[in-house]
């Protein structure tokens, strides 16, 4: 039952990137040009997904998942040096290339080897995050 | 075809909210791309780990049949500078780890519940991007 929500949570996210245009890199690099030739298609796609996910959200007051188990609590509102610091280093990356995660793993089929050596050292990034995270953590509790 | 593209970018939206509602309320799961592949990668996800592997494949998968039944052909439009992919997909590994979350994690899943963190990330990313694209505009006189 899990795997079947899984594969169909993740068609329809490759399919809603394929269509959105948020596979293209010019159409990503385009709306962070807020002082160029501005493209607002990415504030549409991250509207348009917000809606049925404020449903969702709604929806899980009072109940389980289908699947069993429980739904994510809230998160406390802590705003550490890593959520700060990731968020610059992701922001500076997705700027530069044009991808995130999401459109990196959709691109797959078609995104060449520019697409693989990004997949490629993105993963190469998440491995050695987990000690930047540590080194963070400890720095925080020394300062 | 550009004055097309906003509304594209909204179906694309809805479906992408739609996949994220699916992993939430069947799974009881956040829908982030950076969170699904990272607990794969660093062996945080082990319990997951069948769930998010038949999201990640059928993440990939889905475009291609879209591109295969559609005869459309696409291209990611990704720089052809090899050290910039590189680095950025570095970045955006990293950053997403330390950070917890990427576009579709903090953006889509955290936005629709109001999580102060996810909007602060969101907000923090999509200004370092556009830093970014500024500054490389500035440099290579485009991109």
């Amino acid at each position: 039952m899990r795997n079947l929500f899984s594969i169909l949570a993740g068609t329809l996210f490759g399919i809603g990137l394929y269509l959105s245009g948020m596979t293209n890199t010019d159409k990503v690099q385009g709306f962070l040009d807020f002082f160029g030739s501005w493209d607002p298609t990415l504030a549409f796609v991250m509207g348009g997904a917000i809606l049925p996910m404020a449903v969702a959200w709604g929806l899980t007051r009072n109940r389980e998942p289908l699947a069993g188990g429980s739904f994510p609590a809230r998160p406390e509102p802590k705003f550490d040096r890593k959520l700060v610091i990731g968020a610059i280093l992701f922001g500076m990356g997705w700027g530069l290339a044009g991808l995130c995660p999401g459109p990196a793993l959709a691109s797959l089929s078609f995104g060449g080897t520019g697409g693989l050596i990004f997949l490629a050292t993105m993963v190469l990034g998440m491995m050695i995050a987990p000690k930047m995270s540590r080194l963070l953590d400890s720095k925080e509790t020394a300062g | 075809m550009i004055e097309l593209d906003w509304i594209w970018g909204l179906i694309g939206g809805l479906i992408i909210g739609c996949g994220a509602a699916v992993y939430l309320l069947g799974n009881g799961r956040i829908m982030g791309a950076s969170g699904i592949l990272g607990g794969l990668v660093d062996g945080t996800g082990r319990n997951l780990r069948v769930e998010r592997m038949f999201f990640v494949a059928a993440l990939v998968i889905a475009p291609a049949i879209l591109i295969f039944f559609s005869g459309r052909p696409a291209d990611t439009n990704l720089t052809g500078n090899v050290l910039l992919v590189a680095i950025a997909g570095l970045l955006v590994g990293a950053g997403t780890r330390i950070g917890n979350g990427c576009t579709s994690g903090h953006g889509v899943c955290g936005i629709s519940r109001l999580s102060p963190r996810g909007i602060v990330s969101t907000l923090i990313y999509i200004f370092a991007g556009a830093m970014m694209v500024v500054g490389l505009r500035a440099i290579m006189g485009g991109l």
